[in-house]
């Protein structure tokens, strides 16, 4: 019986459930020394000096480093990873982002210097006794406020805070539909800035062999390689044959362990000057003031719809914070993981969107589960339900006359995606019966005889994920591939090692693509390995994000099993004595079709590899395959989810009583797995509307965020259990057909409630309210809005 | 300073050398090699590192190494029997409770502490008394399902039937 489509249990749990996982911070190395990284507490200063020698002299104390060390040494900066161009073609501006400062600090808790000692504990004690010549400068913290004239200035290499200002679409058609537009919606958002939270922190140690010249770095990272590319060739010049990077289990990513950050080099650094390892893991409070952190727009949105509420045009200009350095990935999120998902499900078929990046003095922002997708989707969801309200039509049927129709795949968007396939009213039906949405003005009536504000948010969504096609995302800017590489090694006798540069932290890899290939090769899932994490064993890869580890990893996997299987299908054709075309591979035999004559997989591969007899012309010994595979196009996922809340109006607390989701993944291979991931991203997606704002003090640009007790992750007692459905239209342009489904939760959730709440505050006249709806927000806007008086 | 602390860890007797600053999670992780204990944040709010202490679920961050003198300590290593997995164990792999794993061993431990006080909760109560761990994968949905299902296995009953389809071994 075939595994796919079945809920298998995880083969990574068992180590887990145990305490036997082995994360970077589970890894001692002998002789290993400690590092604290010293951080600015300023978001704006200048280095007038740094002293010390008390610190060097503190007891166990190995080393100190300051910047200028690192920049004695030739060390580069933190590079990034994708060109913008800006509306008039010129090229964004990029800082120096070196790893340690060299004269000025740009943000809370940026790198001052590194401490180096025998313990954790002395390497602290040590960094008290080094003494900063801070000169405090005011600091450019609001994105909006750091564009305006006269602002404090980030680097003087970016006047007016200005990255770039970028476009994309047709801003003549949309001024055009916009003048003829029978009604135009317009709203102001912000899209709240997050801090991702991965309940690991991130750690690193690197190591170096003074035999061979070697540096290995261990990291919680989500693609070992790309780490390995930007550390080795941009900041430390080691050659990719002198560097090993591991990420061994890595306890949640989110978007935020993509990154290439400052202390992977630091630490790999000082073990080449050190020649001993050093250890470095953040504490939570370090992860909140250097972790990049996610989201973070100010947004103003315009609709214009026709007599019959069809959409004619969407106009979008966003301001997107940057922090205080380029992330890694950071430049493409407000432009091409945002400005090209303005269609959503929709037909509207003029749009322009502009998008002015912005530095400040606060961490970096990058991408953060969904990444671009939540914002895009959080505007056209807000626009669209502000649109229903006005016009005074029901939300899901102004949807449903805007909908992409079933039959229009592919689908050119005006924001340069070309949809492959979709059914966005058989998702958005499927959700609004298990939600029991008919049924709600009588629960609403309950909830108002109970003194409760009860309403019922829609939101409808779509993604860009597997990313992505190499060719297409060079043409904008991108400064990597983005393939994939798999390699399927039969053993001997039998058994099989998958060696994937997917990165697993979380997603359930090793049992996913076991089942993919237990299916493919027709043998028993136990005899797959799954190994990834290590760019000393496997290929070239680019790892996990974007909702790409089935649809590109996946695929060259079973690119890698084809090859195996056509390079096997020779082997038996030679020892069946038969013609190669006639032999068909099935449940893990080689037959000859029309006879009882076979020849198992694992016979197959001893005779690869004792190959006494084997067709020597014609074939090399060996069942070893290896496969790259780009993808042709993005994948599509989309879905409808619904969110019905309850607004205790004397508290402003929100009780989210239901929430459903209804997706379309394309293909799923083990559905137990995708409902945790949408279960992981929907508590993302309630914690953005509900719980979780980054603060900074607006003057002094202090982290008011920076902590669990200042930070308010969601709990579990915050959530509801989830009604979970799925709708399958399979994607047309990889081998399984599948879309992706890591982010979804977090891209329609945000929306669906935000919806939901502004539907229970409609009668007190409310027709927006941004994100995080706290109860204290709430509580102060009900204030507001029964009494005028209140609002002085 | 360095004192010398005794205890039983894992019902095995242990001592070590350490600060009077040091944490029983730095003593657990960093001198005992048992890393199955983790440690997510340093507000004590995360609930990665939560052991049993002479049977009650403690933060083991919150805890000095040198207060752990002649007490019991039972850190997830300790859970299963040998190669048997504990119920709740069994209950969180059935019900793909983890993702990550990394608040994996504190949530298993405050579901222990939770049934031994309330040997039937019911998910309100699973979802109140997990207020202490923090999941960022999971969304808590699975957990829920896992510590109610392990609960009842606990009490000698047929557990539910499992949701997600996943057959009894």
């Amino acid at each position: 019986m075939s595994v796919i489509g079945m809920p298998v249990r995880r083969r990574e749990d068992y180590r887990f459930i145990t305490g036997q996982g082995t994360y970077t911070d589970d890894i001692n190395r002998p002789g290993q020394v400690h590092a604290y990284i010293l951080r600015s507490p300023h978001a704006s200063a200048r280095i007038a000096g740094i002293d010390t020698s008390a610190a060097a002299t503190a007891p166990g104390v190995v080393a100190i480093y300051t910047g200028k060390d690192m920049a004695a040494d030739g060390v580069g900066g933190l590079p990034c990873g994708w060109q913008i161009h800006s509306k008039d073609g010129s090229p964004m501006v990029e800082p120096p982002h070196p790893p340690l400062i060299v004269d000025r600090v740009r943000h809370v808790g940026d790198q001052v210097a590194a401490v180096i000692a025998e313990t954790l504990a002395q390497a602290r004690d040590a960094a008290e006794l080094i003494q900063v010549d801070y000169v405090e400068e005011p600091a450019a913290i609001d994105p909006v406020a750091a564009l305006k004239s006269g602002a404090p200035q980030v680097h003087g290499e970016a006047p007016g805070n200005l990255c770039y200002d970028w476009h994309l679409g047709d801003l003549a058609a949309v001024d055009a539909a916009f003048v003829k537009a029978a009604r135009v919606i317009k709203l102001d958002l912000t899209n709240n800035r997050l801090v991702p939270n991965a309940m690991e922190p991130r750690a690193a140690i690197g190591e170096f062999d003074r035999a061979t010249g070697e540096y290995t770095l261990y990291t919680t990272s989500q693609n070992p390689h790309v780490i390995r590319l930007l550390m080795g060739a941009f900041v430390l010049h080691i050659p990719e044959a002198k560097l090993r990077v591991v990420a061994p289990d890595v306890g949640g990513g989110f978007g935020s362990k993509i990154y290439h950050y400052a202390e992977e080099a630091i630490v790999t650094w000082a073990a080449g000057k050190l020649r001993r390892p050093v250890k470095w893991t953040a504490e939570r409070s370090e992860s909140f003031m250097t972790d990049a952190h996610g989201r973070d727009h100010v947004t103003h949105v315009e609709l214009a719809l026709d007599s019959d509420a069809k959409f004619l045009a969407l106009k979008v200009s966003t301001v997107a914070n940057m922090g205080a350095y380029l992330s890694t990935f950071a430049t493409c999120i407000p432009t091409y993981l945002y400005g090209t998902l303005l269609a959503g499900t929709y037909t509207t078929p003029a749009i322009y969107v502009e998008t002015k990046a912005v530095f400040t003095h606060t961490v970096p922002v990058d991408a953060y589960r969904g990444a671009g997708r939540p914002e895009a989707t959080f505007l056209i969801e807000r626009i669209v339900d502000l649109a229903a309200d006005e016009l005074g039509m029901d939300p899901a049927e102004l949807r449903r006359r805007n909908f992409i129709a079933k039959d229009a795949y592919p689908y050119q968007t005006p924001v340069a995606l070309q949809y492959d396939s979709g059914d966005y009213f058989t998702t958005l039906d499927l959700a609004l019966k298990a939600a029991n949405v008919q049924g709600f003005e009588a629960r609403r009536r309950e909830a108002a005889g109970r003194g409760k504000l009860r309403g019922l948010g829609i939101a409808t969504y779509i993604e860009a994920c597997g990313i992505a096609p190499s060719a297409v995302v060079g043409s904008l800017g991108a400064r990597a591939g983005l393939f994939e590489c798999a390699a399927v090694r039969v053993h001997p006798t039998g058994s099989v090692t998958v060696l994937t540069g997917s990165h697993s932290h979380g997603q359930g890899h090793e049992t996913t693509f076991a089942q993919l290939v237990a299916d493919g090769l027709g043998i028993p899932i136990e005899s797959v390995e799954i190994v990834h994490g290590d760019s000393a064993k496997i290929p070239y890869g680019m790892g996990t994000y974007g909702s790409r580890s089935l649809a590109v990893g996946g695929t060259a996997i079973v690119k890698a099993m084809d090859k195996v299987i056509a390079k096997g299908r020779k082997i038996a054709a030679h020892l069946l004595e038969a013609a190669e075309a006639d032999v068909e591979f099935k449940n893990g035999k080689f037959s000859v079709a029309g006879t009882d004559r076979s020849q198992t997989l694992a016979e197959v591969a001893l005779t690869a590899y004792v190959p006494h007899n084997f067709p020597h012309d014609e074939l090399e010994p060996g069942l070893d395959e290896t496969a790259f595979y780009d993808p042709k196009n993005f994948t599509f996922p989309s879905g409808a989810h619904i969110a019905e809340v309850e607004i205790d109006p004397e508290t402003g607390h929100v009780s989210v009583v239901n929430f459903t989701a209804s997706d379309d993944f394309g293909r799923i291979l083990n559905p137990m797995i995708v409902e945790g991931q949408v279960h992981g991203g929907l508590a993302q997606g309630i914690g953005q509307a509900l719980l979780e704002g980054c603060v900074y003090d607006k003057e002094t640009g202090q982290l008011l965020t920076g902590s669990y007790n200042d930070y308010t992750m969601p709990r579990a007692d915050d959530l509801p259990s989830f009604k979970l459905s799925t709708n399958v239209t399979p994607c047309t342009h990889n081998p399984l057909g599948v879309k992706g489904c890591g982010e979804a939760g977090a891209i329609g959730a945000p929306a669906a409630i935000t919806n939901a709440l502004v539907d229970a505050l409609k009668p007190l006249g409310i027709r927006h309210l941004d994100m995080p709806a706290t109860p204290e927000r709430l509580w102060r806007l009900i204030q507001q809005h029964r009494s005028p008086l209140a609002a002085e | 300073m360095q004192e010398t602390v005794s205890l039983t860890v894992n019902s095995k007797p242990v001592s070590a050398t350490v600060e009077g600053r040091t944490l029983l999670v730095q003593l657990l992780r960093e001198q005992l090699g048992l890393t199955g204990t983790h440690v997510g944040c340093d507000t004590s709010q995360c609930g990665a590192c939560v052991v049993h202490v002479d049977g009650e679920a403690v933060k083991a961050c919150t805890l000095l190494a040198l207060q752990a003198e002649g007490r019991s300590v039972l850190t997830i290593e300790g859970v299963a029997t040998g190669d048997t997995l504990h119920p709740m164990q069994e209950a969180f792999r059935n019900n793909h409770a983890l993702q990550c794993g990394f608040c994996t061993p504190g949530m298993i431990m405050s579901a222990l502490d939770l049934v031994k006080n309330n040997p039937n909760p019911t998910e309100r109560e699973v979802r109140e008394y997990l207020e202490g761990n923090l999941c960022r994968c999971t969304g808590y949905h699975n957990i829920v399902l896992a510590i109610i299902e392990g609960a009842a296995v606990m009490r000698g009953e047929k557990p539910p039937p499992n949701v997600h389809g996943v057959a009894a071994e």
